[in-house]
């Protein structure tokens, strides 16, 4: 530890510790633009410089160590002063600087009430300028269709660059020219490639870069703040919905160190306008081929005309990748007591069971478990896609050095140098031979991370036991660390499992549901990514109208995930509580209600008349669900089981996994911002020139 | 006056040989094997006895620079021979390269093994084309004459490699050239951590000026307390000064340290064009130095060495001296020079970058009277806000002509206001100087 005296105030840091942080320890506030504590240091705006004792010039405190900083003559504490006149003058100086070249547009800058360069100026500016000659002029750079850019306003802090360099892995960003004639540009006016491009809004101190969907809508100022819990992945990042009256503005990252730091995925924050878009607002039933707006009455009785006349036996539900744990906990209340046992939440035809254990379906080595671990096998998973925070979590992992990765699966640039091991499921039994293999037999912490869509497949039971064996194999299963990791690409994959959401003894599968002529009835939550062939009569409760609305033939208009209070449980396994922030549009209801008020209808009235009922129920039977915030970890005995299970695997390789990055749910396919991304990452535009 | 038979750089003017032979006739490479012998701590001690200071500039003592490389490292340690000689002014390091490079090369093994580095860069100027011709031709000489090399016949493994840069003045700044070296963008690090602990990829590194290097084999050939004896306590040595400007022959010629500003010019340079009353200024260091005007306290009396003009508030630098005679429009001398940084700043930090720009514009409209007098005070705080608050001495450098100017020559500017109040229209006027 080192001593330091701040502001005559005697403190105790590590001595890798920078001044700034020393400082902020001891209580002072240092303005800054271009530290940010997730990148590299550049010292460069010099905003943040303070007094050093003995020192003849200001020092920038983010660049300076305490380690640094020489004890005084008789070997006092070195000093450092945030306050006195010489910071003042420096900090003053500095602000001036900045401020000649910036164009003072604040009243219509989209940053204006949130800008880090407005709130210091009101400390540490002047209230006129001194700076009569002419402003430099900045031309506007193209960078996609999320980030709007105003290139007058840069004040060339760099942070955008380091971040899209060091974090997102895709050096597009750059600085060319010199002095004042530095710009910050993507050299060939072309869109970033990165699932993580809207950070760098964020980050942008000042209103260079701003969000282009979200232009001109609304102040900061009159926006409601609500913390929630991000679904577009399985990920449950922790995101802060802002709204304005009922309507869903914008979605930004809140810091949780344990998931996402402080970044989310693009998907998360711009799906916002699918929020508005196709939804479905009044309950439909289909007459004569066609779907007709209902009352709730209406299409409740239209359902339960149907339950009448069918045996539970042909009878089905499915739970969609969207859905909270309460409206699973009463879909599959309702069905129990229906009798029936077709049930499943695995849409995309997944093999994995909860009778394996807990374990053997979730990543059990944690997110942050990533900075920890010291080798790494993807297989049959390309976490750039299904998860991007977590991909860039493992490329901060790989960035500070020694951390083999190697991958079996399709290949793809996932931002990081892998080994490619192999493409199919072969490469992961013999993998105890490959030469790979002793990088992760010589880690201590190895993780062995299999992405769900590897168990989508007809084998995926034999290649779960197979991956299980292969993660036993490589010492990832051991005393104090479990690093048999499954990565999932559906938000409410994990909750549904945890609740044994699949089908009881000798009953239906998802794929034997979706086939002709197996079901009468069928109970789609939210269900979109399966095609339903012709008969059976759908029970549809959703948000959007998508793939399985139009199929439908009953429409129940249910609540998306800004406009209920729900659990999600994430691929870590950690249980999490969204927000509510708005509400569901027009006639449409919370999911749980509607099926609460179904069962009273179906004569099979559910015992919980409020949420809070649900939810008590519901911890009751799983009492895991109550600890929000916390993972109730598998048991890796488990995976031993698995591991021992066996079965025979095919030679198909491992697929590629998700298609398109931005169309992955309802939601995102009905977001014209998440289309117009999808048409640029897809080559289908030559949009080139900034706008 | 320095006796010849204490020039270290014989060839300066280019009358004799620059190949190996030539040089060798003149002393160079003569018991380098015997100097390399003493030992790394014997040549750095020597060096510090000598009381040599850095010649590129800032005036660091050479021997203590040395003395900071790390004694035992894995790491392998590198000397960056910093031969981006830019400073407007100068043109010592070009003539070394020209006519004396196997000085350099000897300087570059001999302080090489003082601090352990068996790799050496030198980091050539991109507009020295013929310079690094010669330079590459005299380091394949060494290597053909096994001087350095892998197995050389001095018993230590040294490696040259000439590198060319691309003309940018910032990779003049050490650790800018560094960076440049590396193959990045070439602008300046942070500080601490120094180049001695973590310079080149990391690795300890001292960066040294040509004329610094090349004046190491003489000093350990002839011994600190000839080097210590010439010159001034505290500014021993000889150095080479660039005389330009108004003289009457412009020229290089190497001197004693402290030798007075007038005599340097009046026995070296023909005198000032219209004799030593015809002198408005001088800038003695090479153009981020300040000005010095003429006068019995200023210019008559300056000794021309690190201390001599530091009492003058102005530097040594690189011993470019500048010399302006009463023909000259000091403003627009100063407009340009300072047009010349706001050209070469990186841009990475903002004092600099947003800083150039404004004192550059401010001072053209000076030089043409169009400006308040209030500007003049609004100038020096903006050149004071520059100072010190950079990552780099770049900001100083830029700062302190324009200070020069000001502390100076406040009168000339108030007068060119008042001549252009005066009579604003009296011919068309060039407007916005953009």
């Amino acid at each position: 530890m080192t001593k330091l005296v701040v502001d005559g105030r005697e403190i105790d840091v590590p001595p890798e510790y920078t001044l700034l942080q020393a400082c902020e320890a001891a209580g002072a506030e240092i303005p800054r633009f271009c530290y940010h504590e997730r990148l590299s240091i550049a010292g460069n705006c010099r905003m943040c410089l303070v007094e050093l004792v003995g020192s003849p010039k200001p020092v920038a405190s983010c660049a300076w160590a305490a380690r640094d900083c020489r004890p005084g003559p008789k070997g006092e504490p070195p000093e450092v002063k945030t306050r006195s006149p010489m910071v003042r003058k420096a900090r003053e100086g500095v602000m001036e600087f900045l401020l000649i070249n910036h164009p003072l547009d604040c009243p219509i800058c989209d940053q204006g009430g949130e800008c880090d360069l407005q709130d210091q100026s009101m400390a540490y500016g002047i209230d006129s300028s001194r700076f009569v000659e002419n402003k430099r002029a900045v031309e506007d750079k193209y960078l996609g269709a999320l980030v709007k850019t105003s290139m007058n306003r840069c004040i060339q802090c760099t942070r955008c660059v380091r971040f899209i360099t060091e974090v997102a892995g895709v050096p597009e960003l750059g600085a060319i020219g010199r002095g004042e004639d530095m710009e910050i540009t993507s050299y060939l006016e072309t869109a970033l490639h990165s699932e993580l491009q809207g950070n760098i809004v964020d980050i942008c101190p000042v209103g260079a870069l701003t969000s282009k969907p979200y232009a001109f809508t609304a102040r900061p100022w009159e926006l409601n703040k609500t913390e929630s819990i991000d679904v577009m992945d399985a990920l449950g990042s922790a995101i802060r919905i802002d709204t304005r009256g009922s309507e869903v503005m914008r979605i930004l990252p809140r810091t949780n160190d344990d998931i996402n730091e402080e970044w989310i995925s693009d998907k998360t924050r711009h799906v916002v306008d699918g929020l508005r878009t196709q939804r479905l607002d009044q309950p439909y039933v289909r007459e004569h081929g066609k779907l007709r707006p209902a009352t709730w009455t209406e299409a409740f009785k239209a359902v339960a005309a149907k339950l009448a006349q069918t045996n539970p036996k042909r009878m089905g539900a499915m739970v969609g990748d969207l859905a909270a744990v309460e409206e699973i906990f009463a879909l599959k209340d309702l069905l129990t007591r229906l009798g029936v046992s077709n049930l499943d939440c695995r849409q995309d035809g997944s093999a994995l069971d909860p009778a394996w254990g807990r374990a053997t379906y979730l990543f059990n080595a944690t997110i942050a478990g990533i900075d920890a671990a010291d080798a790494l096998l993807i297989v049959g998973s390309n976490p750039r896609k299904e998860a991007a925070i977590l991909n860039a979590r493992i490329r901060k992992r790989w960035r500070t050095g020694r951390f083999p990765i190697g991958l079996i699966g399709a290949k793809a640039d996932l931002t990081y140098p892998y080994d490619y091991l192999g493409a199919g499921p072969e490469t992961l039994a013999d993998i105890t031979r490959h030469s790979f293999a002793d990088n992760l037999r010589k880690a201590e912490r190895p993780m062995v991370l299999v992405g769900a869509g590897a168990f989508a497949r007809a084998d995926g039971g034999a290649l779960a036991s197979l991956a299980a064996k292969a993660a036993i194999d490589l010492g990832a299963v051991k005393g104090g660390w479990n690093g048999y990791c499954v990565l999932h690409n559906a938000a409410s994959r994990v909750g549904a499992l945890d609740l044994g959401f699949v089908p009881g003894r000798g009953a239906l599968s998802a794929r034997q549901m979706a086939a002709y002529g197996t079901l009468d009835l069928l109970f789609l939550l939210g269900v979109d990514e399966i095609e339903i062939p012709r008969g059976a009569f759908v029970v549809y409760i959703g948000t959007h109208g998508d793939r399985g609305a139009s199929r439908a033939d009953v429409v129940l208009p249910g609540a998306a995930y800004p406009e209920k209070s729900a659990i999600y449980v994430n691929t870590e396994g950690r249980v999490q509580m969204a927000t509510r922030a708005s509400f569901p549009p027009g006639d449409a209801r919370e999911d749980w209600a509607i099926l609460r008020a179904l069962s009273d209808i179906l004569k099979h009235r559910l015992p919980y008349d409020s949420l809070s009922e649900l939810r008590q129920a519901l911890f009751k039977a799983h009492p895991h669900m109550m600890r929000i915030g916390q993972i109730a970890p598998g048991d890796p005995a488990d995976i031993e089981k698995l591991a021992e299970r066996g079965g025979t695997v095919e030679k198909a390789p491992f697929g590629a996994g998700i298609v398109d990055y931005y169309l992955t749910n309802a939601i995102a396919r009905c977001s014209a911002v998440m289309a117009e991304c999808s048409a640029i990452a897809g080559g289908r535009t030559n949009m080139t020139a900034a706008e | 006056m320095l006796a010849d038979r204490d020039r270290i750089f014989k060839n300066l003017y280019g009358l004799h040989g620059w190949d190996l032979k030539s040089a060798r006739a003149r002393g160079a490479w003569d018991g380098t094997k015997a100097i390399l012998e003493k030992g790394r701590d014997a040549i750095v001690n020597e060096v510090k006895a000598s009381g040599q200071r850095g010649r590129g500039g800032a005036g660091f003592a050479t021997g203590l620079k040395w003395s900071f490389m790390p004694k035992q490292s894995e790491r392998p340690h590198y000397l960056v021979v910093n031969a981006d000689e830019s400073e407007p002014g100068t043109c010592k390091d070009r003539e070394i390269m020209r006519h004396d490079p196997h000085l350099l090369i000897e300087g570059c093994l001999i302080a090489g093994c003082a601090m352990g580095a068996h790799t050496c860069y030198i980091y050539i100027r991109g507009e020295f084309m013929r310079e690094r011709e010669r330079l590459e031709a005299a380091v394949q000489e060494a290597y053909d004459a096994r001087l350095i090399g892998k197995n050389n016949i001095h018993g230590f493994d040294f490696d040259i490699i000439v590198h060319h840069g691309a003309g940018a003045y910032i990779c003049g700044e050490e650790t800018a050239l560094l960076e440049s070296l590396e193959g990045k963008k070439g602008q300046p690090r942070l500080k601490p951590p120094f180049p001695a602990n973590m310079g080149l990829y990391g690795c300890p590194t001292t960066v040294n000026n040509v004329e610094t290097i090349a004046q190491v084999p003489d000093i350990m050939r002839r011994g600190a307390a000839w080097f210590a004896g010439i010159g001034r306590q505290n500014n021993t040595g000889t150095k080479l000064y660039c005389i330009s400007g108004h003289v009457e022959r412009p020229c290089n010629v190497e001197e004693n340290m402290g030798i007075p500003l007038r005599e340097l010019i009046e026995r070296h340079a023909g005198g000032v064009r219209g004799g030593w009353n015809n002198l408005l200024a001088v800038i003695p260091g090479g153009s981020s130095m300040p000005l010095v005007p003429a006068g019995p306290d200023q210019a008559d009396t300056l000794l021309m060495d690190f201390d001599g003009c530091r009492e003058k508030k102005s530097a040594l630098g690189t011993a470019a001296v500048i010399v302006m005679d009463k023909s000259a429009d000091i403003i627009k001398a100063m407009t340009r020079i300072s047009y010349f940084y706001k050209h070469e700043s990186c841009g990475q930090c903002t004092p600099c970058r947003e800083g150039m720009g404004w004192m550059w514009r401010v001072l053209t409209r000076m030089a043409e009277g169009r400006a308040h007098k209030r500007e003049i005070d609004m100038l020096w705080e903006v050149t004071t806000q520059i100072e010190g608050h950079t990552i780099c001495a770049f900001g100083d450098g830029a700062a302190w002509p324009v200070q020069g100017l000001l502390r100076h020559f406040r009168p000339e500017i108030e007068k060119r206001i008042d001549q252009y109040t005066a009579n604003p229209h009296s011919e068309p006027v060039a407007m916005a100087a953009e």
